[in-house]
């Protein structure tokens, strides 16, 4: 994932082999609409984030409004309408994990990235930390997922190492 | 399970037989693994016919509720003449619940042969697995067995040579817990805000895309090739004798505070006690197990004594005070702060809540207020009372359960360990009355 942090000029993302991935994916449903969800993902991961440009190519795409795609974007947690860092990092402290010490999981990703503030990026550009809600893997408490990646069983002290292995 | 560490012995593996054997995971190694059989088995019979295998085996929907699934599919009419859809729920995002993930990571051609034979039963062509978007690992796997299975001509406009059309295809969720509920998830699939759905209409009449529509949880229909390869008395026999209604195995996902956290695959009613204590491996060092949460965030806290004397299935968890629902087993031992656990609880309601309802909008956002004030020492025995107020004001009276899962943990934690409340209000923080000058 490439997150563009400067306000560059948009280009298309729907050209070439991204188009012809969303048409292949309008094919298994009966409406346009339907591939909404997928469509702003492809976004996502061409622009590191959903920006109103691309809601509005989204929109277009599948015969929609711009208010309306805007409207859904703003109901799901994944899809990033702001830039974020170049690995962004979601730490699980619902009870599961809670019990387990992810609390101390998220002070010590804040610490060891300079982010000091959940859901600031650091002042390099690199970091992001979010505290999320159950990611599902409760039993490898405590699960972060940096990106598309999830790694289990994280404790404060593996912190240092996960983060120095990232590139 | 075989993964992350040995099966027990005492567990019963059916689902979980390949977790952990990476062979399993392509088509060539699901298929020397007995793959694809039941289908092949279940095109050559009439849906009609499937159905009753089904209802004759007992198995009831693994997502929560319970819901037998042979009665479930009879609502649907094949041939009515309207397009019919499968809907696999693959949102898995119940606190406590990790099952689902770990069938699409090691075994994505069981899901993806039972969501077809599914398919069939119901007289849909379609089938669609929606996924929670934080699922990558799963995701890839399950894309990767679909693509398998159409190249290798399993899935299309002539399945396995049959000239029968079955589709399966993979949508990737964006995050939001409230999307695992049926009609919510139906609404997502569509492109829409993930609202729940004012019933009726049923999703049997009126459903994905307006058309009649069945949902499942991915382990209902990870369960239904082994049903058609072995047996509906097969499956009948696997549970407690005295108990035909709770048949088959159940994949337990254990986490929190204990010595082997994971998923187990074990007979219905299988004793609690003995399955966290000896096959869960009990306590940590220096530690006693205190409060259990058996069916994942939203069913009743127990007491230890409670677990112990229940039988793991669903009526054996009802008697125990509890419901077995989506069997993702929270444990929490002597060490903890209850009370936060259950304002953690509170939290998560807060922030999943769709806010359709104002009873839950407005319920789950002062639950999680009054709660986290008492964790912080400000709370009043009057509290207690303003929150089973809120608590009764959520149950029953919304357009989904989200309001009441967000009050279940409250009443049960109060009326179970009333005194962990009443020790952190006793200790309540006196502030120094301002001197009036
Ligand atoms: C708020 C809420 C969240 C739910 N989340 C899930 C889920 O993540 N996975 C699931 O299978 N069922 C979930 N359910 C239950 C589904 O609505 C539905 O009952 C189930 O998928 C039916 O499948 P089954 O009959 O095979 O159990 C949820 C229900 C509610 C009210
Ligand atoms: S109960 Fe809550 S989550 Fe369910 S529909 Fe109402 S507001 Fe939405
Ligand atoms: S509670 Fe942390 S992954 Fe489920």
């Amino acid at each position: 994932m490439s997150a563009t942090h400067d306000q560059a000029e948009y280009t298309s993302v729907f050209t070439g082999a991204a188009r012809t991935e969303l048409d292949t994916i309008m094919s298994r449903y009966p409406t346009k609409m339907a591939a909404l969800l997928p469509a702003l993902w492809i976004v996502q991961r061409e622009r590191g984030w959903v920006p109103p440009e691309g809601m509005a190519e989204v929109a277009e795409a599948l015969d929609l409004t711009p208010a309306y795609v805007k409207g859904v974007v703003t109901f799901y947690t994944m899809y990033h309408q702001h830039p974020v860092g170049k690995h962004f990092i979601q730490v699980c402290t619902t009870s599961p994990c809670n019990v387990c010490g992810a609390e101390g999981v998220v002070d010590a990703f804040l610490k060891h990235t300079g982010c000091e503030e959940l859901g600031v990026t650091s002042a390099d550009g690199r970091y992001t930390v979010i505290e999320v809600e159950c990611l599902g893997a409760c039993g490898f408490a405590t699960p972060v997922m940096i990106n598309e990646e999830f790694v289990e069983s994280v404790t404060p002290d593996r912190v240092p190492e996960i983060l120095s292995s990232l590139k | 399970m075989g993964y992350p560490h040995k099966p027990h012995e005492r567990e019963t593996l059916v689902l979980s037989t390949h977790f952990g054997d990476h062979e399993a995971i392509p088509l060539d190694g699901w298929k020397k693994r007995g793959g694809y059989q039941a289908l092949q088995k279940a095109l050559g019979m009439t849906p009609a016919e499937i159905v009753d295998v089904v209802k004759a085996s007992g198995l009831r929907g693994r997502g929560g509720a319970g819901f037998p699934t042979g009665i479930k599919w009879s609502f649907m009419k094949p041939g009515d003449g309207k397009v019919h859809y499968l809907c696999c729920n693959a949102d898995e995002s119940e606190p406590g619940t990790f099952k689902d993930r770990e069938i699409m990571r090691w075994t994505p051609h069981a899901l993806v042969e039972g969501c077809a034979i599914g398919a069939y039963a119901i007289g849909a062509e379609v089938a669609y697995i929606y996924i929670r978007g934080e699922f990558t690992e799963p995701l890839r796997h399950m894309e990767a067995a679909v693509k398998e299975a159409y190249a290798a001509g399993i899935l299309g406009t002539n399945a396995m040579g049959t000239g029968k059309t079955v589709h399966v295809h993979v949508h990737k969720g964006a995050g939001a817990y409230i999307c695992g509920e049926e009609t919510a998830l139906m609404n997502s699939l569509e492109g829409r805000r993930g609202n729940p759905r004012i019933k009726p209409p049923f999703p049997a009449v009126a459903g994905l895309f307006g058309q009649p529509t069945t949902i499942n949880n991915v382990e209902t229909l990870a369960a239904v090739p082994h049903i058609l390869n072995r047996g509906a008395d097969w499956y009948k026999g696997l549970g407690r004798a005295d108990n035909p209604k709770s048949t088959g195995t159940k994949l337990w996902s254990v986490c929190g505070n204990i010595q082997k956290p994971g998923n187990y695959e074990m007979l219905m009613g299988f004793p609690f006690g003995e399955f966290l204590h000896e096959v869960c491996g009990g306590a940590l060092p220096g530690r006693k197990l205190r409060a259990i949460i058996p069916g994942g965030s939203s069913v009743p806290i127990q007491t230890l004594e409670e677990a112990e004397s229940s039988l793991m299935d669903y009526e054996g968890m009802v008697a125990g005070g509890t419901m077995l629902g989506s069997a993702g087993c929270i444990v929490i031992d002597d060490a903890q702060n209850l009370v936060k656990q259950i304002a953690r609880l509170a939290r998560f309601y807060a922030h999943e809540s769709c806010a359709q309802c104002t009873q839950c909008r407005e319920g789950t956002a002062w639950t999680t207020k009054i709660l986290e004030r008492i964790v912080a020492g400000d709370g009043t025995t009057e509290d207690l009372d303003t929150l089973l107020e809120i608590a009764d004001n959520m149950t029953g009276k919304t357009i989904c359960v989200l309001s009441d899962s967000c009050a279940t943990p409250v009443v049960s934690g109060i009326r179970k360990f009333r005194g962990d409340f009443e020790a952190l209000i006793k200790k309540r923080k006196v502030h120094p009355v301002p001197a009036v000058a």
